[in-house]
């Protein structure tokens, strides 16, 4: 009989091209690559400086996501775009799709969006696949059940030049989340939970495995926005095992396979667990039952308390003095009630149509504080139009919300929309480093369901106290 | 890329932990389609003022900072964001490695790609580097060793192949490139 291996290890040998040995790295071949504007301008380059050819144009898929525009008519025509070194790249990734055969959804696509957005909505992610992309929240696609894993821009042109990677087998993290999600408690907020406990470097060279009834518990929505913050505890990919809630998503995208093919891909996909008995090389317990809605409040993501309790108080350590002095928050203090001058509802972590109605249940019917400026970008052009055929967007609007075409946006504030110096910004992104999001700004991480409830308060809310539990999810 | 075999230089020593790639480069620079040039917008949001003028006490506008090599950061140093613009910028600044305990995956990935020596050491060596900044340090690829200015040597771990490719001034490309009939074999599997 077969030693029992993990669902990562099922994945990395059936892609091994060459094994790794004791001078080389193994060769690992890639299934999907998927590539946006600004991580591959100089990949490009190099290909044409080393007369090279894009090998495998059929197993790439190109958008544009992170510094284009959101505003509608800079998207879309009538007002040029500001910035103009982000106008060049666009251009830049239209002649190198062009010239190199590569699918491009470009900026006026109705397909087009955030490339971890678009993968599974098309149905291109798929269980299985080693899926990589020059951005480090590629781990979003291992919710698929897939190896997925954000590589530098030297990497993406080797992937394009040979659709291969030399790679060093990373170790594995099984982290089990057993029990259920108490009611308000959101997909973010158990991933707020895990990188707290586990730390910032915690997974560093190892890819996790989520586990545990919580976990088969979570849509595909919520199982990406875990996936995604992988990289947040250092680990490069974060997989979830397919199941049938999987199967399901898949069967409702347009490049999944189709007819006697889905049944085979079905068929393959349900061997993609991992076995009883298999052995990570190292594991973490939590239990879902004991969470919280979760909130940063520091300068990294595993800086985050529950939502309900107090800013810690470690002064005299130099990490903490430096976080708190840039938040300018008071140790000690609930996190509750601190000031919001700026929401966002967006990104890849949590941009898509679930999350917009989540932000939406709790503004129906209400108008965001005076002085707080909210964001709602859509992930992709499709979760736009889904959440107008909806109305959402009135309700978004109603409120005091702006409305936008999709992108990453004031995710990592490289496209214009930005927070300001000094600002409050509660964020359902991932990442709340000093100036992520404008030079200067201070970044609170939360759910959609918390972003809604702070704008309304223009202050850190707890969204329970905006939605009884009755109504959470009608 | 040019050949690395020993790096001979004062370090400049940052301590904080967790320094993302955000800090080293932050994101309105990426929208170059160049990786030249990036030196002068390294650790921008801690090196200037909102007026762009340099902050005389941040550590890299400082004289002793001038012409060190080697860059001793505190713990986990590179997580956050994939982008290669971080090593471009710390290497286009004149730094040809980066010495901590912890030193995130693919930040580390891309260093070794550009010759920009990531060396990971134990934590004595290390609170001994945060406490002597300017310290003169020998650090040896071939021998994989980092050595003190009293001659104490702690051997640093790396991968077989990187350090043949950057010892060697040859790059991993030129390798897979090579794999070529390996790769159609697997695709005609």
């Amino acid at each position: 009989m077969n030693q029992p291996t993990t669902l990562f290890e099922k994945i990395w040998s059936t892609h091994e091209v060459a094994p790794q040995n004791a001078d080389t790295p193994a060769v690992i071949y890639i299934d999907l690559h998927l590539i946006h504007e600004v991580t591959t301008p100089q990949a490009f380059a190099e290909l044409r400086t080393r007369g090279l050819k894009v090998r495998r144009p059929d197993k790439i898929l190109a958008t544009m996501d992170h510094a284009t525009p959101t505003r509608t008519e800079q998207v879309f025509g009538g007002m040029p775009i500001t910035i103009e070194s982000a106008a060049k790249q666009i251009r830049q990734l239209e002649q190198n799709c062009a010239d190199f055969g590569v699918e491009l959804l470009g900026l006026q696509h109705d397909l087009r969006g955030i490339v971890h957005i678009i993968g599974p909505e098309l149905g291109v992610t798929q269980p299985g696949r080693t899926i990589v992309c020059g951005d480090s929240h590629t781990s979003t696609h291992g919710a698929f059940g897939a190896l997925a894993f954000g590589i530098g821009t030297t990497e993406v042109g080797h992937v394009l030049a040979t659709q291969c990677l030399l790679q060093t087998k990373p170790k594995t993290f099984a982290v089990n989340i057993n029990g259920r999600l108490p009611t308000g408690v959101t997909a973010k907020d158990l991933i707020l939970s895990i990188i707290g406990k586990v730390g910032v470097s915690g997974g560093t060279g190892h890819v996790i495995e989520y586990r545990g009834a919580a976990i088969r518990a979570l849509s595909m929505d919520e199982r990406m926005t875990v996936c995604n913050m992988s990289i947040e505890a250092g680990a490069r990919a974060g997989m979830i095992a397919p199941d049938d809630t999987t199967f399901e998503y898949l069967a409702q995208t347009p490049r999944a396979p189709k007819g006697v093919a889905w049944d085979q891909a079905v068929a393959s996909w349900r061997k993609l667990v991992t076995d009883d008995g298999a052995v990570f090389d190292k594991s973490v317990e939590i239990d879902a039952g004991g969470l919280e809605p979760m909130i940063t409040w520091g300068t990294n993501p595993g800086m985050v308390a529950p939502i309900s309790g107090n800013i810690p108080d470690h002064r005299g350590d130099p990490v903490f003095d430096a976080a708190i002095r840039y938040m300018g928050l008071t140790p000690g203090e609930p996190i509750r009630n601190s000031p919001v001058n700026v929401v966002f509802v967006g990104s890849c972590t949590n941009g898509r149509l679930s999350d917009l109605r989540s932000a939406a249940h709790v503004l129906r019917g209400h108008k965001i504080a005076a002085g707080v400026t909210m964001l709602v970008v859509p992930g992709s052009q499709a979760v736009k139009r889904a959440a107008e055929a909806e109305g959402l967007h009135e309700i978004f609007r109603a409120a005091g919300a702006d409305w936008r075409e999709s992108g990453c946006s004031m995710c990592l504030g490289m496209n214009g929309d930005t927070v300001g110096k000094g600002e409050y910004s509660v964020s359902t992104s991932n990442r709340n480093f000093e100036g992520r999001q404008g030079v200067g700004a201070r970044t609170l991480l939360a759910s959609p369901q918390t972003a809604a409830a702070s704008a309304i308060r223009g202050r850190v809310t707890d969204p329970r106290e905006l939605i009884t539990a009755r109504d959470w999810n009608s | 890329m040019n050949a690395v075999k020993t790096i001979r230089s004062r370090t400049v020593v940052m301590p904080a932990t967790n320094i993302d790639t955000d800090q080293i480069i932050p994101g309105r620079f990426l929208t170059t389609t160049v990786k030249s040039g990036l030196g002068v917008h390294l650790f921008a949001d801690w090196r200037y003022d909102a007026a762009g003028k340099p902050l005389p006490d941040f550590i890299l506008n400082r004289p002793e900072a001038a012409g060190c090599r080697i860059l001793v950061a505190g713990r986990n140093i590179g997580c956050g964001s994939s982008r290669e613009h971080a090593p471009w910028a710390l290497q286009d600044f004149g730094f040809q490695a980066v010495v901590s305990t912890e030193i995130a995956d693919i930040f580390r990935s891309n260093s070794l790609k550009n010759g920009l020596l990531p060396v990971i050491v134990d934590a004595a060596t290390h609170v001994w580097l945060l406490e002597n900044p300017g310290a003169e340090v020998l650090i040896d690829l071939e021998a994989t060793t980092l050595r003190l200015p009293d001659g104490r040597t702690t051997k640093f771990p790396i991968e077989a192949f990187p350090r043949y490719c950057l010892l060697n001034g040859v790059d991993e490309l030129g390798f897979l490139v090579s794999k070529d009939a390996a790769i159609s074999a697997y695709e005609n599997r």
